[in-house]
């Protein structure tokens, strides 16, 4: 029901483009995509690499930099929400750093970790780093001061206080920072893929193929890919949010 | 057998910075009193008194400028877990079920699984919440959530309870339970309280002993012995007779602010002609 004005959108697009509105050179039709979608998945771009190929390569960049994301940001995030002073000399790096766009980054990427996945995950990584940062920071700020007394009082060290008290009542901001840095990285994923792919396989790369061929069906192809997986992501971790904070 | 521990509060002078008046002002001067060992101890005082700064420093949670808190021999400067707290609003942990919340204290002291398991249920007994053992906090009322902050406490075995207005959001009929259960609480336990109110009713029918702060600076202004016997009938003679001392003292103490704030409009009239 919810993808019913989707699929209307979807078929007045096609009509259009069949009635010859929309040029089929500049956007092609939502039938042509599906044509293209489909050369994609049996004999790949270029040929040879499937689309399987490239969703896992990038899967694998886009994971692998929001994890490393999610353990840096974390401990660091928490940090800063907890003591002022570590939050008052670190704000500053973090605001001047954080405006970068991940693209400006590549050539230093490619400088320090060479042409290949490592650099992709990186860009990934800048991309990803700040939201889940921001967010733990904000999530600590809003723990009721009187629960981390009272722990305190109860017993709690800083290791106890930290993973038992922090991390657990920022984590509903947590898990917003995750879900937008997941969105990010998806974003950089093709800035990432300027890196220089390797092995030949990535969406990114694959759009960019598509390009220099000009096969502007595969390229939206590409595209409706990149936004399907995304959107499958966030539905995960929004099924998973439910479930982590039922006490809401 | 263990030694009694008297608490003791020893000159204790906290002052804080004041934006209107400049410089530093006293919140509380020169407090000094002892509550014996499983003694009941009220403390009321005219509204923003500094009661809670009072009961902060004695839980180690605020620093005071000169002065100092014993229990025992043992001088507090940070919390400690036999110093426990119940705070206006209930400290649970809303991401913990009821009784994960009353095991935290036994948790970070690194009790075993099935032990603390056990405490927890004997503590949750104690304050008849046994049933409720897994439920989220934002499941039950606003009285059982001040009843698990107290098993909460109970749990770690505290020699003293500080509760600094702890049924204040209650209802009338609640907070009338509420009280019964905590001297029931409290008779079986034996241990000493020291409970901050704004509520003359409420001390007189809990306390052994009413501290009566003045108006700030707090000092005290006041200590009434309540030597009746419980369970005390709120609407006694006795009762009232006291009640109706210390609402006398209360008036007194907001006539005396008046008239300094009187002064001070005064003053500042003058300043501005």
């Amino acid at each position: 029901m919810r993808y019913l004005p989707v699929l209307c959108v979807v078929v007045i697009w096609q009509v259009l483009s069949f009635s010859g509105i929309i040029p089929g050179n500049r956007l092609p039709s939502p039938v042509n995509i599906i044509l293209g979608f489909t050369e994609l998945l049996t004999q790949g771009l270029p040929p040879g690499y499937t689309l399987a190929g490239h969703c896992i390569a990038s899967l694998k960049r886009v994971l692998s930099g929001v994890a490393i994301a999610i353990v840096t940001a974390l401990p660091l995030g928490i940090a800063m929400g907890y003591w002022t002073r570590a939050r008052n000399y670190l704000t500053p790096f973090v605001e001047m750093i954080r405006p970068i766009p991940p693209l400006a980054w590549v050539p230093l990427a490619i400088l320090w970790f060479g042409i290949g996945d490592r650099s992709s995950s990186f860009i990934i990584f800048l991309g990803a780093f700040f939201p889940i940062l921001l967010n733990t920071i904000g999530g600590v700020l809003s723990i009721n001061r009187r629960l981390i007394e009272s722990s305190i009082i109860l017993g709690a060290k800083k290791k106890a206080l930290f993973a038992k008290v922090l991390l657990p009542g920022a984590m509903p901001s947590i898990i917003t920072g995750v879900r937008i840095a997941l969105g990010i990285g998806w974003m950089t994923l093709v800035a990432a893929e300027f890196t220089g792919v390797k092995s030949g396989y990535g969406l990114g790369y694959m759009i960019m193929t598509a390009r220099d061929i000009q096969r502007p069906d595969q390229i939206i192809a590409g595209m409706a890919v990149i936004g399907m997986i995304g959107y499958a992501m966030d539905f995960g971790i929004r099924k998973m949010e439910h479930k982590i904070l039922r006490w809401r | 057998m263990e030694i009694a521990l008297e608490l003791n509060v020893i000159k204790l002078h906290k002052t804080f910075s004041s934006p209107t008046e400049g410089g530093r002002i006293d919140a509380i001067r020169e407090v000094s009193f002892t509550v014996p060992e499983g003694r009941f101890v009220c403390v009321i005082g005219p509204s923003g008194c500094g009661k809670t700064t009072l009961l902060r420093m004695i839980a180690g949670l605020e620093s005071p400028d000169r002065g100092k808190v014993l229990l025992g021999d043992k001088e507090i400067t940070s919390p400690v877990r036999e110093i426990g707290y119940i705070f206006q609003e209930p400290a649970l942990l809303p991401w913990r079920t009821v009784i994960r919340n009353v095991e935290f204290g036994l948790e970070v002291a690194g009790v075993p699984h099935e032990q603390r398991r056990q405490k927890a249920l004997t503590a949750l007994e104690l304050v008849e919440l046994r049933d409720f053992r897994d439920f989220y906090p934002k499941e039950i009322s606003g009285g059982m959530k001040q009843k698990v902050a107290l098993a909460m406490a109970l749990v770690v075995e505290p020699k003293v309870l500080l509760m600094d207005e702890p049924f204040v959001s209650l209802d009338c009929q609640t907070r009338n339970y509420m009280q019964v259960a905590l001297l029931h609480l409290w008779e079986k336990t034996g241990k000493t309280v020291i409970f901050v109110t704004h509520n003359v009713e409420e001390a007189v029918f809990l306390g052994d002993e009413i501290i009566c702060f003045t108006s700030r600076p707090a000092e005290i202004g006041k200590v009434l012995k309540v030597d009746i016997p419980r369970p005390r009938d709120r609407t006694s003679t006795e009762l009232n007779a006291i009640r109706k001392e210390i609402l006398l003292f209360l008036a007194g103490e907001r006539e005396k602010t008046r008239s300094i704030n009187g002064m001070f409009t005064h003053v500042r009239d003058l300043s501005e002609i």
